[in-house]
């Protein structure tokens, strides 16, 4: 019994697991909203590479400062680039939608919860899997989002990558070596100013800085759930025992 | 001094007698077992649900433009607003698990049979009102599947010959959905569809302790009184009861806060993950599911692909969503057997309880899935199986053979 009830569970999960991919497989990511010093990393990312583009308009500056632990002026000085904004404010886009329409063939979504719309792993393996296609208007697809119509604009930081799948499963891998028969790989003539391993790290900065966004308060949240939960453990006790002291009469 | 004015407010209101009558003289069956709990945990989410959704709607605005950004100030710049929130959004799904279970006991036990019909009748009113409240409620926070959900569900009225087209107009107040649609689910989530729900389950406790609560062993208590009037197997609801729904709700909170402060999402089952963008009348999300608690009933409507006669796949598939609620209402009258509790039925009766609540589950969770090929075939023979142990209930109930119910209740 107990068996079929995991299985049960288990074939649950593995559905859950699925249906949120479409097709490419993601790479796993754990975001910490604990980890204030990739939050700092990723929000300055986020405000050097996307803001221009993207509004995170359900968001206030104030709140990201504070969150972050970023003073207020530095804040201003350095991560808040529209000269009219208060610290107080929502962090609003100045680009017009129809400007943006006609740009980009859709307008950019605004970005506050991305996350929760997409998948933490989603966004994550979507910010390393552009690739060079020059049948595309900015030269460039994406493998979780075909067809995107945004540019990549952190080929700066990741180069440009090379698909040398041609339509093969890129989960292949060879039988002897172990290693992906192909992938992604990023051309020797066009290296960003990162290696792979620090463009993974400053993608799991942002990422985790977007589930921040996405969610302010989590870690408030579970740290207050602690201590409901133990409060609730101790009224179990309590009220058990008094409903065992006046149920004593009843045979 | 206490006294004197309890005296004085009695001599004017009956506040002793109200209390006699529904806890300290209300006696119910010494042996309630954990299925007993639903109820009175099903009172403490109403509750929840008044006292959340009234702080709610104080920084709340009902506005196409404004309606989703208000929500997301609410999860940040409201202090505890997140709370609020989550206890609101997470009460909506628990509402239903405590009324599922709830529903369920009373199939258990025969808690509908005589006398005890117009309770059961009561109380699937009061399951209709909360699900024209949830979906009312689900709209507001104007994402995607607020929206788009919004749109399939209304969309069905448009199957019913002749008047459909006009009447899901009268629904939507617009050609499409639109802010107007946005203020009146307001108008009755937060104002008509509470007073109804009040009111209804003031008549269905009322209607309850009129003729006294079953039992597990679903015998009447009151044909065994003491000298004193009082039922052998009967003892005072309050204190024996009120402690002991205490231990219950101890541990239903431990669950509800589990999922509050540690899960809100549920894995998209609670709140899904299309509905934290906002909604937008022009990009129909890839998959359109309701929220799980009305899966059941999505896929019945879904489970009919095929037409039939002069009724289409659409009609007849509204058809038989309107006929598995309604179903429920007449069980009462179904159900033939001499006794009342599934301890003393039969055997036929003890596998269709269980096939029954099996399907159920997998009819709600293909409700959430995207309708494939191989889903719809089960959905389809799930609805067969749903509708036969109803219509064949008057048959299996009336034939087997059951066991002597026991004159005292067996703890």
């Amino acid at each position: 019994m107990k068996k079929t009830i995991l299985t049960l569970l288990l074939s649950f999960y593995s559905v859950l697991a699925f249906s949120a991919g479409g097709g490419y497989p993601l790479d796993r990511i754990e975001t910490d909203p604990s980890d204030k010093p990739s939050l700092q990393r990723g929000a300055a990312l986020y405000q050097n590479f996307c803001s221009g583009c993207h509004s995170t308009e359900f968001q206030r500056y104030e709140r990201v400062a504070n969150d972050l632990g970023i003073p207020h002026d530095l804040m201003m000085e350095n991560l808040v680039f529209n000269k009219d904004a208060k610290i107080g404010d929502l962090m609003t886009n100045a680009m017009a939608r129809e400007d943006a329409k006609a740009w980009f063939g859709a307008a950019p979504p605004d970005l506050t919860m991305v996350t929760r719309v997409r998948g933490d792993a989603w966004v994550y393996t979507y910010l390393k899997t552009f690739y060079e296609d020059p049948k595309r208007p900015w030269g460039v697809n994406n493998k979780v989002f075909p067809d995107v119509g945004m540019p990549h604009v952190l080929a700066e930081l990741q180069g440009v990558q090379l698909d040398s799948c041609n339509g093969e499963d890129p989960t292949k891998r060879d039988p002897l070596t172990g290693e992906k028969v192909c992938g992604l790989m990023v051309d020797p003539e066009r290296k960003g100013s990162m290696t792979p391993a620090q463009y993974d790290q400053a993608m799991y900065d942002l990422v985790n800085f977007l589930a921040y966004s996405a969610e302010p308060m989590k870690a408030q949240r579970q740290q207050l759930g602690i201590y409901v939960m133990l409060f609730l453990v101790l009224l179990f006790i309590f009220t058990f025992l008094l409903k065992r002291e006046y149920w004593k009469d009843v045979h | 001094m206490m006294n004197s004015l309890l005296n004085w407010v009695n001599q004017r209101l009956p506040v002793v007698r109200a209390w006699e009558d529904h806890l300290a003289k209300y006696y119910a069956p010494k042996n309630f077992n954990v299925w007993y709990f639903f109820g009175s945990l099903a009172l403490l989410v109403l509750v929840n649900q008044l006292l959340t959704g009234i702080w709610l709607t104080m920084s709340y605005v009902p506005d196409a433009e404004k309606a989703f950004a208000s929500v997301e100030y609410i999860m940040r710049d409201v202090e505890y607003g997140w709370l609020i929130r989550y206890m609101h959004s997470t009460g909506a799904s628990f509402f239903f698990i405590v009324v599922y279970c709830h529903m369920f006991r009373g199939l258990l036990y025969g808690s509908y049979k005589t006398p005890r019909e117009l309770i059961w009748i009561f109380g699937m009113a009061i399951y209709l009102a909360l699900m024209a409240e949830a979906f009312m409620g689900y709209m507001l926070p104007w994402g995607q599947m607020s929206y788009w959900g919004a749109q399939v569900i209304i969309s069905l009225f448009g199957a019913i010959p002749w008047i459909g087209a006009d009447l899901q107009q009268w629904i939507r107040g617009d050609f499409l959905i639109s802010g107007i649609t946005l203020n009146r689910f307001f108008a009755l989530h937060v104002v008509a569809l509470p007073i109804v729900i009040l009111g209804l389950v003031v008549l269905h406790i009322l209607a309850l302790h009129e003729v006294g609560s079953n039992n597990p062993d679903g015998i009447e208590i009151k044909k065994n009184k003491g000298p004193d009037g009082i039922p052998l197997d009967g003892i005072p609801f309050h204190p024996y009861y009120t402690v002991k729904d205490l231990v219950g709700v101890a541990v239903f909170l431990f669950v509800f806060c589990g999922v509050i402060f540690f899960m809100p999402e549920m894995g998209g089952y609670f709140l899904e993950h299309a509905n934290f963008e906002q909604a937008d009348a022009l990009k129909t999300p890839e998959h359109i599911a309701p929220v799980w608690y009305f899966g059941a009933f999505y896929s019945i409507l879904r489970a009919i692909t095929f037409d039939i006669g002069p009724i289409d796949s659409k009609l007849g598939g509204f058809i038989a969503m309107g006929a598995a609620i309604a179903i429920l209402f007449v069980l009462p009258w179904l159900d033939r057997s001499k006794v009342k509790s599934i301890r003393y039925k039969g055997i036929i009766s003890k596998i269709a309880i269980v096939v029954f609540a099996v399907v159920f589950v997998l009819l709600t969770w293909l409700g959430t899935q995207p309708a494939t090929v191989t889903y719809t075939r089960i959905a389809q023979a799930c609805t067969v199986l749903y509708f036969a142990f109803f219509l064949l209930m008057p048959f299996y109930t009336r034939m087997e053979k059951t066991k002597p119910v026991p004159e005292r209740v067996t703890g």
